[in-house]
């Protein structure tokens, strides 16, 4: 198991390689920029594929969580302080060293926090909030845990759409980049940012994340706690039996997979460079959900796989003006047909079917 | 521990335990110990309230009333994690093995208790954790050696045949390194030499320091394995007694095997 | 706070309350013959609005809005028979993805058919400034419609359920599946049949309030998630206290107005929804030891 764990993660950087070299040769390095939203989209969907697939745990309201990453790192990076500057949490702010002087167009002085500091306080904020909603909301079953991370979803996406500090209808633009790293001697800065020069250097950062995030997850399922979730997903009276505290394990993974979603909303408005309250919303969430399903929701690669893959494509803008009936249709297929991911249908020997003929 | 315990001090002792489900009693007032290192055994027919006394002990359900004390620690009110971690560990009337997890894992998942690895050291797959790994992969295959299934061991659980899930079972329970085991109705769905088999079974877990209680419809089994037995009727206990005075007892006879005979 | 404006959102709140009621009852009906909650309950009120509107040009009202109804309650049984019907012992997780998937298709077709405009029936009495007086409250027409329409719709529900042979039939398949099997009873047909009636009432529903609350393609998702709070408070299966607990929740929400900005109404509503959740899920009027032995 182990080894084949690193052979798989070994080839997914082959595969980050080998897709930036496809675009080389293909001549669109324009397509590195939705490979790079789509791996951050993964990101999410595999959090979110641990609890719903291994916990079994389902959340409608995960673009929440990766909204309140966004917003919150978009907001602090953005958002002027300077009429604020006597307060003490500011100044508290700038005696650490967080906020970041500038200037507007105008030559106004202007004072944000600096990006660091503002992802951190996004993903601490997503982790509280996911904390705060856990304890009570993982004691529901069922149609009332769906209809209760529903609803939290949707109160999210309605303070967003009606507070003007987030932007009501419009979001939140003009986000700053985030300089990860300085520039070192012939090298530029690592900056996260939508930026051409930056281009290569994001496609490698957030695939970079994906797989740093899938190999903590996969360590994470194969670990003794990772057993007694996957056991709580089967029969939570006998997980409990055998001493597992499930009430505890299902926070934990919940807020695990709040604070990937978090990661990624806040990476991707700084790739962005700004964020909309159509991330908040509920068809995001149904989203999400979808292609966990379509993977497969005991298999990690395969959300993975399609959740980045149909991502892309979304991104490409291949489904048109269906695009969410289109996710919509699939999570209606994949539920009716294959319940347990598309790539677990036995696709060799119906292949084999088709093509030589005769019984498998 | 169980050295430095007193042996009079019982292993589990029901107060005046009640479980009250709307209107219907379901356990009355029911009150027995359990000595250290013995086997006991809890009969009664068909809604009796046994299972429900499993459930109140294991902490699955709160009791409406009483107290249960176990190794001198009143554990009502407690939840079932916090009990298993006392030391107690069940097997379930219908089997609960964990989908999509072998034989060895869902024994593994018994081990819980007896290991600490969290959860970022899991995410981590820090080196800590390996030799903990180790150690549990180790005594789960030792288990299912106990239970004679140990090439069994990579098959998935619930695709097992009827009794061998009832030794995955048993060897999840026992991976726990328990003091006291509850077997609801061990024997239920096996055949004749099954049956002989798991008395064989439960009685070398005795040995092995274990204290039993267990609910069982198996008469044989019961009266040969048994050093003393509860008898349920309707919530109410009827009687106490060593097996050999339990089938002597007229209003036992009368109560539970004559409606058996009956039935 | 005046009289006159205290009785103005009395009266908002008994009305939205009514529609949030026949929506509850409408997640009550299937969620009895099946266990199922629809979670595109609230995509039926749309489809009833915007196919009345779309009917409206060449008949009468009342047979827009008759017809409307019909072909929403068509539809619910499409639903069943295609998605729902053949599934074998289905969990509870895909039964939820199913119905989250079908309120998705039913929305974005209503999108590719309405575009993103917002529509609505005309009054059907007057129009948007006819109003008429009690004391010194005034009170339009059409709010009187929406009230007397849902109470009509919960007394034939009712009537229907207690009194005919299908109702009876229906009531036997939601309390017992295989006894109404040996019985001779079509379970199968009967869950088609609260499809439809919940398709129906949920279609009418949204013909009445539309001159009020309007018709836009994505209004069911809101609708639902109240009307679904509004179950949970009745506690889930019980009609009657959902219309208690309807008319209680919209009257919060219209008071709630007066307090907080518009724009925060939903997350009330739904703020409400989690808080219920978490201290009584099995309803105001349920009782916790019945709501364990169900099989959520």
């Amino acid at each position: 198991m182990l080894t084949r764990k690193n052979y798989s993660l070994a080839g997914l950087c082959l595969a980050t390689v080998g897709l930036h070299l496809l675009t080389v040769l293909a001549d669109a390095p324009f397509y590195l920029t939705q490979l790079t939203m789509a791996a951050y989209y993964g990101l999410v969907i595999i959090g979110l594929g641990v609890l719903m697939g291994y916990a079994g745990q389902i959340s409608i309201g995960h673009a929440g969580f990766f909204a309140i990453g966004g917003y919150v790192s978009a907001a602090l990076t953005t958002r002027n302080l300077a009429p604020f500057e006597a307060s003490w949490p500011v100044r508290l702010l700038d005696g650490l060293g967080l906020l970041v002087p500038g200037q507007d167009v105008y030559g106004a002085h202007l004072l944000t926090v600096s990006p660091w500091a503002a992802c951190g306080c996004a993903v601490t904020a997503a982790a509280v909030i996911a904390l705060i909603i856990g304890v009570p909301v993982l004691k529901l079953k069922g149609h009332y845990l769906a209809m209760a991370t529903l609803g939290f979803g949707t109160i999210i996406y309605r303070i967003l759409l009606a507070s003007p500090y987030f932007g009501e209808a419009d979001g939140i633009s003009e986000t700053p980049g985030f300089t990860l790293l300085p520039a070192l001697g012939s090298w530029g800065p690592l900056v996260i940012s939508g930026d051409v020069e930056h281009r290569v250097a994001n496609f490698y950062l957030a695939w970079g994340v994906l797989i740093v995030g899938a190999w903590l997850l996969l360590n994470l399922i194969g670990s003794r706690v990772g057993r007694a979730l996957r056991s709580l997903h089967s029969s939570e009276e006998a997980a409990e039996a055998s001493g597992v505290d499930t009430a505890r394990f299902k926070l934990q993974v919940f807020i695990l997979s709040a604070v990937y979603a978090a990661v990624a909303g806040a990476l991707l408005t700084h790739f962005n460079g700004g964020i909309g309250p159509s991330e908040a919303s509920v068809m995001k969430s149904v989203r999400y959900v979808a292609l966990v399903a379509v993977g497969g929701m005991t298999n990690l690669w395969g959300a993975l796989i399609m959740g980045v893959g149909l991502t892309f494509l979304s991104l490409r803008g291949v489904f048109g003006a269906f695009d969410d009936a289109v996710f919509g249709l699939i999570l209606i297929f994949v539920m009716l047909f294959a319940p347990d991911g598309i790539l677990s249908l036995r696709l060799k020997p119906l292949l084999r079917r088709m093509f030589l003929g005769g019984p498998s | 521990m169980s050295g430095v315990q007193d042996l009079n001090t019982p292993m589990l002792a029901l107060q005046g335990v009640h479980k009250r489900f709307g209107g219907l009693h379901a356990v009355n007032d029911v009150s027995f110990q359990v000595a250290a290192g013995s086997i006991k055994a809890v009969i009664g027919p068909n809604g009796a309230g046994k299972t429900t006394l499993f459930n109140l002990i294991a902490g699955n359900l709160p009791v409406s009333a009483g107290t249960i004390v176990f190794q001198g620690q009143e554990i009502q009110g407690k939840k079932t994690h916090q009990v298993a971690r006392l030391g107690m560990a069940r097997t379930f009337q219908n089997i609960k093995l964990f989908h999509g997890m072998t034989a060895l894992e869902c024994v593994m998942v018994g081990r819980h208790v007896q290991s600490r690895s969290g959860f970022f050291a899991g995410m981590f797959n820090l080196p800590s954790t390996w030799k903990e790994e180790r150690a549990i992969r180790a005594r789960s295959l030792e288990l299912l050696e106990l239970m004679q299934i140990a090439d069994l061991a990579g098959v998935e659980a619930t695709s097992l045949a009827f009794g061998q899930q009832r030794a995955v079972e048993m060897a999840r329970a026992l991976a726990s390194e328990p003091k006291l085991l509850l077997l609801d109705e061990p024997a239920a769905g096996l055949n004749i030499y099954e049956t002989a088999e798991v008395a064989r079974l439960i009685c070398a877990i005795r040995d092995m320091g274990v204290t039993v209680l267990l609910v069982e419809h198996d008469m044989s089994l019961v009266m040969d394995i048994s050093d003393e037995i509860v008898v349920l009727s309707f919530g109410s206990k009827l009687a106490e007694d060593t097996p050999a005075n339990i089938q002597k007892d007229a209003e036992v006879i009368k109560i539970y095997l004559g409606e058996d005979d009956a039935g | 706070m005046s009289l006159d404006l205290f009785f103005q959102y009395l009266f908002a709140g008994i009305t939205y309350g009514a529609i949030y009621a026949v929506v509850a009852i409408g997640f009550n009906i299937i969620y009895n013959a099946t266990g199922i909650i629809n979670f595109a309950q609230g995509e039926f009120v749309m489809l009833g609005g915007m196919i009345s509107i779309s009917l409206l040009p060449f008949m009468p009202l009342w047979c827009a809005i008759a017809a409307a109804t019909a072909l929403t309650m068509l539809i619910g049984a499409a639903i069943e028979m295609l998605f729902i019907r053949w599934l074998q012992s289905p969990s509870v997780l895909r039964l939820i993805i199913i119905t989250i998937g079908i309120s998705i298709l039913l929305r974005e077709s209503a999108l590719h058919i309405w575009g993103e405009s917002i529509r609505s029936l005309p009054y059907f009495y007057g129009n948007e400034i006819t109003t008429f007086s009690v004391g010194s409250v005034h009170i339009s027409p059409q709010v009187v419609w929406v009230i007397a329409a849902s109470g009509v719709m919960m007394g034939g529900l009712s009537l229907f359920f207690k009194s005919t042979p299908i109702g009876r039939e229906m009531r036997a398949c939601a309390a017992n599946r295989t006894a109404a099997l040996l019985c001779g009873i079509n379970a199968r047909n009967m869950v088609t049949l609260s499809f439809m009636l919940s398709a129906g009432i949920g279609a009418l529903a949204g013909c009445v309030m539309s001159p009020i609350t309007y018709t836009q393609y994505d209004s069911g998702t809101s609708l639902a998630i109240k009307g679904f709070t509004v179950a949970i408070l009745g506690g889930l299966g019980n009609s009657m206290a959902a219309v208690a607990a309807g008319i209680l929740l919209g009257i919060i929400e219209a008071f709630s107005v007066s307090v907080v900005p518009l724009a925060f109404q939903d997350a009330i509503s739904i703020a409400i929804l989690l808080i219920i959740l978490f201290v009584k899920p099995h309803g105001l009027f349920g009782s916790s030891e019945a709501a364990r032995l169900k099989d959520f």
